[in-house]
């Protein structure tokens, strides 16, 4: 038992369909009960109501970051070892990757234009997700823009492993550029400046119903390029036969 | 190579080659602008090394899907490709070439557009060293984001998205240090990194870019 063996797209659908329901249904479970809780929550005494938003915020935020690292990951193995599934896993990622982008973003404006007293600033967190959002747009584009798929594979992995070097690097060199207004990490195992347990239960709840989110719409999207490999490969054979 | 590198030079500076393109539309930039933010020296001034930089930048973005292309379509790429010499080689060669046909005279000739912009003279050795140490790494770069889109209908737009964000580190720390000069400081600190950076990027993108490449020519 290896978990090459999903390399197989037979595997990978069967135990994908099998697994699919228990990942939506803990994905919403999880998100239904961590909002709620996350809206029942008290009011900060110096934010109020906004800092609800921050059960939507955080975990989108957290899931833009780390879905480009798991396109990473998963162009690392289709370059390596060549498992289509690999390949179609990172390209049905990226799109979800860039809505949690926007989400993150837009969720983020909303809260800063009562709190900051602007929309946007051009914080150095803001605009390195601003920058991750263009590499997002900018590996799309190219999987579309390529018809041998692939070519297509084999160049959106280079891209990305190019971009995950720049985006790392653009992180920090807009931290060189302007100082910022973003607090800095308070989710965290240290103790110390750590976010009140009252809103951290609810937080941890809506990230783990995030990530159930993704996994789902991951399995759902990279199932359904499965299919349209398979539909292009029997119309291919019904023209030729 | 240097027989590549002459043949990239030749080939460009001769008719059609679109040499000094890059040099018209630096200057087309740096004239609009005063128009559209007004005449008056102390913007000018303040907003000129960030122009400057974006400036440069977009001329640089203009002729880099002439670094592939014309090969690509008259099959010479093929033949470079099948060469004895590394295909890496050969990108870093044509990346050299770019850089001798559009960034070189960008350095150059920032100065001039530099007095044109009413940049403080104090900044005029900063924005020459952090041109001269920064266009090599968006001439490599280019030549990576022109190996990738080669073989593609509608891909000088496709490249435009592809570069402009790998460009992003090169801009902040370029454009930074020009600031710094202007505002009187010193801006090694940022040409340090600038410089680490096109090292970086002169040492690891040839290879990115060969593999695009030959994917492209599969």
């Amino acid at each position: 038992m290896s978990i090459w063996e999903y390399a197989n797209p037979v595997k990978f659908m069967r135990t994908s369909a099998a697994i699919l329901p228990w990942v939506a249904g803990g994905a919403a479970v999880s998100l239904a009960v961590g909002l709620v809780w996350g809206f029942l929550t008290p009011l900060d005494y110096k934010q109020g109501s906004t800092v609800k938003i921050m059960f939507l915020h955080v975990p989108a935020a957290m899931m833009a970051i780390n879905i480009w690292v798991m396109m990473l990951a998963a162009s690392l193995v289709w370059l390596i070892r060549r498992h289509h599934v690999s390949a179609l896993a990172a390209k049905a990622a990226a799109p979800v990757g860039a809505v949690m982008t926007v989400i993150a973003l837009l969720t983020g404006a909303i809260w800063g234009q009562p709190m900051w007293g602007t929309w946007w600033e051009w914080d150095p967190r803001l605009t390195a997700f601003l920058i991750l959002f263009l590499f997002y747009l900018g590996y799309i584009a190219l999987w579309s823009a390529v018809d041998n798929p692939d070519s297509a594979a084999d160049l959106t992995g280079v891209l990305c492993l190019v971009g995950s070097v720049f985006a790392f690097l653009s992180r920090y060199a807009v931290e060189f550029w302007n100082q910022g207004l973003h607090q800095g990490a308070t989710v965290s195992v240290r103790p110390g400046d750590r976010i009140s347990s009252a809103y951290s239960y609810p937080l941890y709840l809506c990230m783990l119903g995030f990530f159930l989110l993704f996994v789902t719409l991951l399995l759902i999207r990279t199932r359904t390029e499965i299919r349209r490999r398979r539909t292009a490969a029997l119309l291919a054979r019904e023209v030729q036969g | 190579m240097i027989a590549l590198l002459v043949r990239d030079l030749r080939l460009a500076t001769r008719a059609g080659g679109g040499f000094g393109l890059g040099l018209a539309f630096f200057l087309i930039v740096c004239t609009l602008v005063p128009f559209g933010v007004g005449p008056e020296g102390g913007t000018l001034a303040r907003i000129a090394p960030g122009i400057l930089w974006v400036g440069a930048l977009l001329a640089c973005l203009l002729s880099l899907d002439r670094i592939f292309a014309l090969d690509w379509e008259d099959g010479s790429l093929d033949l470079l490709a099948t060469a004895p010499l590394p295909l890496e080689g050969a990108v870093a060669i044509k990346a050299a070439a770019h850089w001798v046909t559009t960034g070189l005279p960008l350095v150059l000739a920032a100065p001039v557009f530099g007095v044109l912009l009413h940049l403080p003279g104090a900044a005029q050795p900063w924005l020459l060293a952090s041109l001269a140490i920064g266009t090599p790494a968006l001439s490599m770069l280019g030549a990576f984001g022109a190996a990738i889109t080669v073989g593609l209908r509608r891909g000088g737009l496709l490249l435009s998205l592809l570069v402009l964000p790998l460009y992003v580190p090169t801009l902040i720390f370029g454009a930074e240090a020009v600031r710094r000069g202007a505002a009187g400081g010193d801006g090694t600190t940022p040409l340090v990194f600038l410089a680490g950076i096109t090292l970086a990027v002169l040492a690891a993108m040839p290879f990115a870019a060969a593999a695009a490449l030959r994917v492209n020519l599969r």
